[in-house]
Formats: structure tokens, C-alpha cells, sequence
């Protein structure tokens, strides 16, 4: 009933209020609903829903799993989800950055997952290195194995004081909010792909396990095919740190890997719609770091892009981050403009000289372009409202 | 004006480029080219000595730490103050407005030294300002009305020799009532958005100040609308 209320009200998939009514009733209702329970935590910046989804595939192969499916990271969300299976022995869950310590302290995970930190919702989240400091003072509580992106040098200084850490070669980070140490100060320095602080000890630990183009190198050196149905470096990269924090949990290399590479639609990301005369590719990236790679994924062919950015309380209200996106790449493509904010967009794209024009409705974007492929691009709240229209 | 181009130092975008400030950069070097004023961005990334040669240097918002480390970096290679004193054009955003002045005190209560650029000091205040500002230019110093986001917790109070860049008609700017600072050829926010594609006028001010003459008109209807748009947003 008030999962219905919630997907009636706009406020996600339904997923919330349940969660936010028991967690009224007892506020100790995470720590409660964890115990007993072996629990694998997903944080970072960008890639948690997949990361979870993946990882969740992967432990299914040892039994039940708990998750929260779909983004719903805080811990209202996770009551919810755990409530929703009380008997499953596991539990993967993704936690939104701030939450982490919170929901770590409440469900003392055997596995903690930390893909990467980069700028988000500034006027919300806060700053990057606030971040990385409170992170840091969680995972060394954590009393069991943390997952640690090692090419991130955030993540790596949040994780290297932990009793265990599991380092993870991704060979993904965003390197523009980290040109000083977050220990020190003092400037890094990258050489090919190591990097290490000039001032402190900090510097790239030596990774456990290694992503390479269509492949994963296990901790014993073993190579593991790695052919996924999601796109883009940064896919691969969610795969090998939820293959690695799968086998901290005892799920064999093969098994995991079997299990999360059939991941094909996540939360309704990478999907394609079809609709009058258009094949349409729905991306959701929420912050410059995941535009990034987005950019990069849509460069394996020359379709038409329509690109849709809202600033409502959920995306963040400042757009100035649409600046850090690198949409010169789109030069010489076929654009829209799309969303609530489709002029500042289009007045981010005049200046990267990419010629577009504007139609703030998305799916009249969709329309408005030749037929056959499209890519749309969406930011939160905006790829959020165009799949469940597109659902209907 | 250097020999051949206009060239606008991108300065320290590593630490301080946490706001989008970098397209503060790309506004100046595209509306001189797009008006035949050849001009290139030189980026100085922290390690790196500033050259003093510029025409133009362009300071964004940071974080605390990244902010400190910025006033360090930019005290030992001085060449954007020596750039200054020979009249060289100087636009600071946010944390640019704070070490720009004679000293400033964080939440913490530690005061740090500024670069002592302009007549001005700063303080954390009690909350931060976070939202769409709207102000008046003081003195007609360019049309329109000033727009952008802030985002910051610093008050700035500014000294007999530096005046303010706008009256505030929405947001907090400085202290609630006057928004950044401008002494000679320094000009001051706190406003992100960025700022220069908000507000083309000033983009102008600054290449006029740095090319000695007024730059041709440029209508560029993406940017009158955005600015109708956040107008009335911001309820004005």
C-alpha cells in the first residue's frame, strides 16, 4: 500500500516509505535487520546500482540475497529491502556516500565496496575530501574485508587504514578533484599508471586484481574472460570489484563472473526503447566524472544525442558542473538539448561550438530526430521521469 | 597585451576548478575568437610556477584544504602578483575572493594570510549561503543584472580601496547587502554558475579591460534566455 503511495507520489519506485515508517518505529531497525545476516556494502560516487546489482548475482550463488534494487541507497531504502526478505542469509546493499558511515556502523559488513569519489551535488553531498575523510573513519571500523579501488587516490586513502583491504586495479578514477594528497596536501604525481604523493607515504598499493579490455586477472594471476552486455570501461570496472568483493564472501572467480555478466538492464539504464521509428538508448550520468565515460561510450558510433539535464533538490540545484563535462567530443553529431535545464545546457554546448537545438521535452527530443538510433543521455530525476514515461 | 595573443591563465583548475570555474576560461577565449581576437587558455596546474606574463588569470572556488594549498603554491611563485602590479586583468571566484584579500579565518578560527591583492578580509559565517543570487552592478560598471550560484560559507567585508561589484537584490554575496569586490583590474565573485557565461557583459568588461578596446556586440540567444530564465527563478 505505501509502496504503491510512494510510486504514486513521484518519490521512486516505492521503495522508500516502508522503510521510513519502521525506521520511526525503531530506529534500531537496520542494526536489526542485518544481524545474523552476512552483509556486503556498495559505496562510491558513481556505479553503485550496478556494482550492487552485479554483486548480488554473484553471492545469489551461496543462497538468498537481501538488496535494494533500483537506487533507493539510504537507510530507509535498506530496511525496506531487508524487510522484504527476512530470511535471506545475505545481504548486498548500495549506500549512498553520506550514509556510509551510519550504515556501516548499524550492519557491521563482511565486505565493503568502494568504487570511487568524485565531485557530486555539491550543494548537497558537500565536498569530495569531507567525504573521503568520513569514509575513512567508517572503514576502519569495518570488521571485515574492504574492496578498494586503488587507481582512485580518494578511495585509496579511505581505505588503507582498514584491518583488511582487497586492492582492485580498475583503471578508472577521476583524477581533476585529487591533484593533492587528501593526507598531506602536498601535490601527486602519476607516472603511466602508478601514482604517489611528493610529501607523504600515500601511493597506489600494488593491486590484488587487475581489469584488463575484456578480461580480469584474479590475485593468483589467472585471467579471466570478462565479456560483459553493459558498455564502457566503467562497467568493467564495477565488475571486477563486485567479482572480487563476491570472492571475499567465498563465491569461486568462475561462478561470479558467470552470474554478473548476464547483468544486461540496470534500474532501466542501458536499455533501449522503441519509439515512433527511433531505437533509443536511455544513459543515465549524474556528475561530470560519469558524463565522462559516458561521452566515451557513445563515441563507438556517430548517433544522434539527445541530452537531458534537470536541477531539482535530487540533482543537485547548481549546474555549474556541466562545465567539467568534456561535450566538445560531440562536435560535428547531431544534438538536442533536452530537460528542465535545457538552456543552460545549450548555452554549455554553444561554447563547446556543438551545434543543437532545444526541445525541453525529451521524448519530443526523441522524436524531433531522424529515425533509427538515438542515444539519450539523462541526468537523476530526469532519466528517472523519461523511463517511467517511457514505460507507459 | 602580449605580442600576438590574448592569453588568460587557467590558474591551479586542479585545486581550484571544483565549481566549474574552468568554463569562466573558455567564455573569455571563445568570444575573443569568435570576434577575430586570437587568445589561448594557458593552464598552471599546482607544482608548476605562474608565469607573469599573462593577459588575463582566472581563479575559481575550492575546497578548504585545496584553498590553502593554493595560497602556498601561488606565494611561492608570485608571478599572477607581479602580473597585478603591472595592471594585468585578475578575475577570483569564491576561495578566489578570500585569498585575494589581506588575511582570512576559516570556521576553525585560524586566520591564514591572503595574497593581499585587494582591500578586503574574510570570515566563515555562521551558515553557508547556498543559491541563485541576483544583484545590481555598483557604479553602472557593466549592464544587466549580475546572476549566478553561490555556494560558500565565507562573509568578506571589504577595505576603503577596493569597492563592491554588485548590490544584492536576492542571495547573500559578501555579507547579505554588497556582492564581490573590484580594485583596479581585480574583479571578485562569489558566484558560480560559472559566472562570465551568466553574465556576458562582464565577460566583455574584463576583455575590454584587457584588450583596451570594446569588444563588438555578441548575441548569442542561448545565453539571453538562460539569464531571463534564471531571473525568474530566482524571482525577479
Amino acid at each position: 500500500m505505501s509502496s504503491k503511495l510512494s510510486q504514486k507520489m513521484g518519490l521512486g519506485a516505492g521503495g522508500m516509505i516502508g522503510g521510513r515508517v519502521a525506521l520511526k518505529l525503531d530506529p534500531q531497525a537496520l542494526a536489526h535487520l542485518t544481524a545474523g545476516r552476512r552483509v556486503a556494502l556498495v559505496t562510491g560516487t558513481n556505479g553503485k546500482t550496478t556494482s550492487t546489482m552485479m554483486l548480488a548475482r554473484a553471492v545469489s550463488f551461496l543462497g538468498q540475497v537481501a538488496t535494494n534494487h533500483g537506487g533507493a541507497n539510504m537507510p530507509d531504502g535498506h530496511v525496506t529491502a531487508l524487510s522484504k526478505q527476512p530470511d535471506a542469509p545475505f545481504a548486498v546493499l548500495e549506500v549512498d556516500e553520506g550514509y556510509f558511515p551510519e550504515v556501516c556502523r548499524a550492519s557491521a559488513p563482511s565486505v565493503a565496496v568502494l568504487l570511487n569519489l568524485s565531485r557530486d551535488q555539491l550543494d548537497r553531498v558537500g565536498e569530495v575530501r569531507t567525504i573521503e575523510k568520513s569514509l575513512r573513519t567508517a572503514v576502519a571500523g569495518v570488521p571485515g574485508v574492504v574492496v578498494a579501488n586503488c587507481d582512485d587516490i580518494m578511495v585509496t586513502s579511505a581505505a588503507r587504514d582498514a584491518r583488511q583491504v582487497v586492492w582492485v586495479a580498475t583503471g578508472t578514477g577521476w583524477h581533476n578533484d585529487a591533484a593533492s594528497c587528501p593526507r598531506c596536501g602536498d601535490p601527486i604525481r602519476w607516472e603511466g599508471e602508478h601514482w604517489h604523493c611528493t610529501g607523504c607515504d600515500l601511493a597506489r598499493p600494488k593491486p590484488d586484481w587487475v581489469t584488463g579490455d575484456g578480461y580480469l586477472v584474479t590475485p593468483n594471476g589467472e585471467k579471466v574472460d570478462l565479456t560483459l552486455r553493459l558498455p564502457g570501461k566503467f562497467n568493467a570496472a564495477n565488475a571486477v570489484m563486485a567479482t572480487a568483493a563476491a570472492f571475499a564472501l567465498g563465491v569461486p572467480v568462475a561462478e561470479a563472473v558467470e552470474r554478473l555478466r548476464a547483468v544486461s538492464n540496470v534500474a532501466g539504464r542501458y536499455r533501449t526503447i522503441q519509439r515512433s521509428g527511433h531505437r533509443a538508448r536511455l544513459l543515465l550520468s549524474k556528475n561530470p566524472a560519469g558524463w565522462s565515460e559516458t561521452l566515451n561510450v557513445v563515441r563507438e558510433a556517430d548517433h544522434p544525442a539527445v541530452l537531458v539535464i534537470n536541477a531539482q533538490e535530487a540533482d543537485g540545484r547548481d549546474l555549474s558542473w556541466l562545465w567539467d563535462v568534456p561535450f566538445e567530443r560531440l562536435r560535428g553529431r547531431q544534438v538536442i538539448a533536452s530537460g528542465e535545464r535545457a538552456t543552460d545546457l545549450a548555452v554549455r554546448l554553444t561554447y563547446a561550438e556543438v551545434e543543437h537545438t532545444i526541445v525541453p521535452d525529451p521524448l519530443k527530443a526523441i522524436d524531433a530526430m531522424p529515425p533509427g538510433a538515438v542515444e539519450v543521455i539523462a541526468n537523476y530525476t530526469a532519466f528517472r521521469d523519461l523511463n517511467a514515461r517511457a514505460a507507459q | 597585451m602580449s605580442a600576438s595573443k590574448v592569453s588568460i591563465a587557467l590558474v591551479l583548475p586542479d585545486l581550484l576548478g571544483t565549481y566549474g570555474d574552468f568554463g569562466n576560461a573558455v567564455v573569455l577565449e571563445k568570444r575573443m575568437a569568435w570576434r577575430g581576437i586570437p587568445a589561448e587558455i594557458v593552464t598552471i596546474r599546482f607544482g608548476e610556477p605562474v608565469p607573469d606574463s599573462c593577459d588575463i588569470y582566472v581563479v575559481g572556488g575550492g575546497e578548504d584544504t585545496a584553498q590553502t594549498l593554493a595560497v602556498r603554491h601561488l606565494r611561492e611563485h608570485p608571478g599572477m602578483q607581479r602580473a597585478a602590479g603591472r595592471g594585468a586583468v585578475i578575475l577570483g571566484v569564491c576561495a578566489g575572493i578570500q585569498i585575494f584579500g589581506e588575511h582570512f579565518t576559516r570556521a576553525d578560527q585560524v586566520t591564514h594570510p591572503g595574497l593581499g591583492l585587494i582591500d578586503s578580509t574574510s570570515h566563515a559565517g555562521g551558515s553557508r549561503a547556498i543559491g541563485e543570487v541576483i544583484a545590481t552592478p555598483a557604479d553602472g560598471l557593466f549592464e544587466g543584472l549580475l546572476t549566478g550560484f553561490e555556494n560558500h560559507q565565507g562573509r568578506t567585508v571589504l577595505g576603503p580601496s577596493a569597492r563592491p561589484l554588485a548590490h544584492v537584490k536576492v542571495g547573500t554575496g559578501n555579507d547579505g547587502s554588497v556582492e564581490g569586490a573590484v580594485q583596479g583590474r581585480i574583479l571578485c565573485t562569489y558566484l558560480h554558475g560559472p559566472v562570465l557565461p551568466r553574465n556576458p557583459a562582464l565577460a566583455d568588461l574584463l576583455i575590454e579591460w584587457a584588450t583596451g578596446a570594446k569588444p563588438a556586440p555578441l548575441d548569442l540567444p542561448a545565453v539571453t534566455q538562460l539569464r531571463a530564465e534564471r531571473a525568474k527563478a530566482a524571482g525577479v
